[in-house]
């Protein structure tokens, strides 16, 4: 397999007028083809950014920069703004946690389908444009497409609506699709069931997957690999099962420790619970980032920010307590 | 063990055409009157014991709200009742109610709008305290809230700040000091936990264990997250779109769930394990509304056992072992 994206030293920081905020930090990491990755971690880990960053969607103040953004091959931090509005929609989509952020409501799900349709196409006919927008509404599983595809974004449940983004970002012909929380607002019966369709859809096409949530279990469920992120930094990435049986940063075992049912914590005993509070942005600690809640933190910890390290193949952490040796604690 | 709560049979509906032209529809070549009614809570009844935390459990839009705001009085019921310690509350008077107010307090899933922002935390834990007269002196007052707050994990020199100055899981800990404010024994949590990240809603959920243990509370506990209702509750209902289709002890529900939604929200929640959702196959159909419920089972057109009876008669909830009761016609059958 070969890589579909590789991210060396990305960081993009807010340049705020209370100070500068290093939302994403220096991570590097890569993509295989049709490989499905998962993006963990609590609120303001910098997940989204990182998404965005990589499609360069953020504005001033923010400042993305980067030794390089390889996508397909092509460094995207080169590219023009032109350049990079022909690959947004197209060979890379995104989708959001309300679809209505990528919907317009005013127009017809036809007409929203023939609008990517063109954009990469520049002479397809309508007659094209409709037949291809019934195609993907099918194959994202909406009952009755002939007629549903006349129908405004409002005349669909959320899940449906979800599934009309699905169908629209795949529109182009994406090698990445980056999904932003895209299961968080549905109820779990349609989580489920939007999970398996981008399962499927990915596996299918073979295009790769990003996939943005703070929410362990959606990341078992469906991802490869993951990314936990934690104050703008990637603090351990790894294949997706042994992430979550053999998790080595002190961070992803608090994480999933407190998840109820995860452990051997009993019911209606205390969950385990990692102390304190993401700190503030704007007042990071020095050393680790995580530091001042992990239980294990050392001297050094606060003195010195860790080295991501790869510890097997594929297994990379960022911790002073890995990697001397340290076995299966 | 002795009852805390009864609900029987409490309906809940509400009208969204309130005037009489809203009623009015052409249909067919005709004018006909016709009112929409949001059929949100239908004919539940459950109880909670005296010291229990008792989940409830659903999708979106089930009604689950809405059984928590009727509960605690912030609607009338449509019909049915609701006892408190026996008594019931349609037959109050006003001292009755006021009194009933300091028994029963409500946490809410927003902790953002559920504090007044122009008003310090210090006041908004005080507030009840003073209303419900259960301090002599507005100094005696605060000493209570001091001690309410570093109860909760707030450190006392904070008190002086507003709602914005302080995180989502510290925004719940101060909504959990308020609603302890007046010494309940019953707290109604919607969702208390949903808008948190996991490691502060450990650090929540362990919160409300200990008070639950150091006041004897009881609890009725709304959340859509299961694995959140089976670590707290020592039984649970299930809603599905303004009824309770199962209803029993957490092993009951968890280990042998009866009803075909609560096997479908089981299966369908995602796990650790990864090995939940690949597999199973989850009904395509949406949900009806409550706006047009359907006559029959509401859950028919999504379940994978429906029957032609399922379709024209509503199942009444029956006994499936002692404690243990779900509506569904072929209960026992499969
Ligand atoms: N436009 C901006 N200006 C200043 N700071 C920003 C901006 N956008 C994001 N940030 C900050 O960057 C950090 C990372 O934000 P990001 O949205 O990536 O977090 P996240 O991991 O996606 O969190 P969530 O789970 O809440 O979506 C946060 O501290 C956020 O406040
Ligand atoms: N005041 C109201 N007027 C009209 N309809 C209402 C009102 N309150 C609730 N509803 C409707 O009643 C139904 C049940 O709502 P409720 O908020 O109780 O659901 P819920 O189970 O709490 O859902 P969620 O998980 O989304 O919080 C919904 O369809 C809702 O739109
Ligand atoms: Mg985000
Ligand atoms: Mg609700």
């Amino acid at each position: 397999m070969s890589k579909i994206l590789e991210v060396e030293n990305l960081a993009t920081y807010f340049h705020t007028f209370k100070g500068v905020v290093k939302s994403v930090d220096r991570i590097s990491f890569s993509m295989e083809e049709g490989e499905v990755l998962g993006v963990v971690g609590e609120s303001g880990g910098g997940k989204s950014v990182t998404g965005f960053s990589i499609i360069r969607l953020i504005d001033p103040p923010g400042e993305i920069t980067a030794d390089y953004v390889l996508f397909d091959g092509e460094n995207l931090m080169e590219k023009s703004e032109k350049e990079m509005n022909q690959i947004r929609g197209d060979k890379i989509t995104m989708i959001f946690q309300d679809p209505m952020t990528s919907l317009n409501p005013v127009y017809t799900i036809e007409r929203q389908i023939a609008e990517v349709l063109k954009l990469h196409q520049p002479g397809i006919t309508k007659a094209q444009c409709r037949a291809r927008g019934i195609e993907l509404l099918k194959e994202v599983g909406i009952p009755n497409a002939e007629e549903r595809i006349k129908c405004y974004p409002h005349q669909f449940s959320g899940g449906m609506r979800q599934r009309v983004v699905i169908a629209i970002a795949l529109a182009g012909s994406p090698k990445l699709i980056i999904a932003d929380e895209p299961t968080t607002a549905l109820d779990v019966t349609i989580q489920a069931q939007v999970l398996q369709l981008m399962k499927r859809l990915v596996s299918e096409k073979g295009c790769a997957l990003m996939l943005i949530t703070h929410d362990l279990a959606v990341v078992s469920e469906i991802t490869d690999r993951v990314n936990v992120m934690y104050c703008g930094h990637i603090v351990e990435s790894a294949p997706t099962r042994e992430l979550i049986e053999k998790p080595l940063h002190p961070y992803t075992r608090g994480l999933l420790a407190s998840i109820p049912g995860s452990g051997a914590v009993r019911e209606d005993e205390r969950l385990e619970v990692i102390p304190g509070m993401v700190p503030n942005m704007f007042d990071l600690p020095k050393g680790c980032k995580f530091a001042p809640r992990c239980a294990a933190c050392m001297e050094v910890c606060r003195e010195r920010e860790p080295e991501t390290i790869t510890v097997s193949p594929g297994r990379q952490v960022a911790c002073h307590l890995c990697g001397k040796g340290e076995e299966d604690a | 063990m002795s009852e805390i709560l009864r609900v029987e049979n409490l309906t809940q509906q509400f009208r969204l055409d309130k005037s009489l032209l809203d009623k009015l529809h052409w249909e067919k070549g005709r004018i006909t009157l016709r009112e929409r009614v949001v059929k949100a809570v239908n004919g539940i009844s459950f109880h909670v014991e005296r010291g229990e935390a008792f989940g409830l459990v659903g999708e979106s839009g089930c009604g689950k709200s809405t059984t928590a705001r009727t509960i605690i009085g912030l609607n009338r019921p449509t019909s049915g009742d609701i006892l408190f310690d026996g008594k019931s509350t349609a037959a109050m008077d006003k001292g009755e109610r006021f009194a009933l107010h300091k028994q029963m307090q409500m946490i809410f899933q927003d902790p953002y709008a559920s504090l007044n922002p122009r008003m310090t935390v210090m006041d908004i834990v005080t507030e009840p305290i003073l209303f419900h007269k259960l301090a002599g002196s507005r100094q005696e007052a605060e000493q209570r809230a001091y001690a309410l707050l570093e109860r909760v994990g707030i450190r006392p020199e904070l008190a002086s700040r507003f709602p914005h100055q302080f995180s989502g899981g510290q925004r719940q800990r101060i909504g959990i000091a308020r609603a302890l404010a007046v010494n309940p024994q019953f707290i109604v949590a919607d969702e208390p936990v949903s808008a948190l990240d996991v490691s502060i809603q450990a650090q929540i959920l362990n919160l409300l264990m200990d008070l639950k243990e150091e006041r004897s509370l009881s609890y009725l506990f709304i959340a859509h997250d299961l694995s959140v209702v089976r670590h707290l509750c020592s039984r649970l209902a299930v809603m599905y779109l303004g009824r309770i289709v199962e209803m029993g002890s957490r092993e009951q529900i968890f280990e042998h769930p009866s009803h075909p939604y609560t096997q479908l929200l089981l299966a369908a929640a995602p796990k650790l394990t990864g090995s939940s959702i690949a597999g199973y196959e989850i009904p395509e159909k949406e949900m009806p509304t409550v706006l047009d419920l359907p006559k029959g089972c509401a859950f028919c057109n999504r379940c994978r056992y429906a029957s032609p009876q399922c379709e024209t008669e509503l199942p009444a909830l029956r006994e499936v072992e002692l404690g243990h009761v779900s509506a569904c016609h072929l209960c026992g059958k499969k």
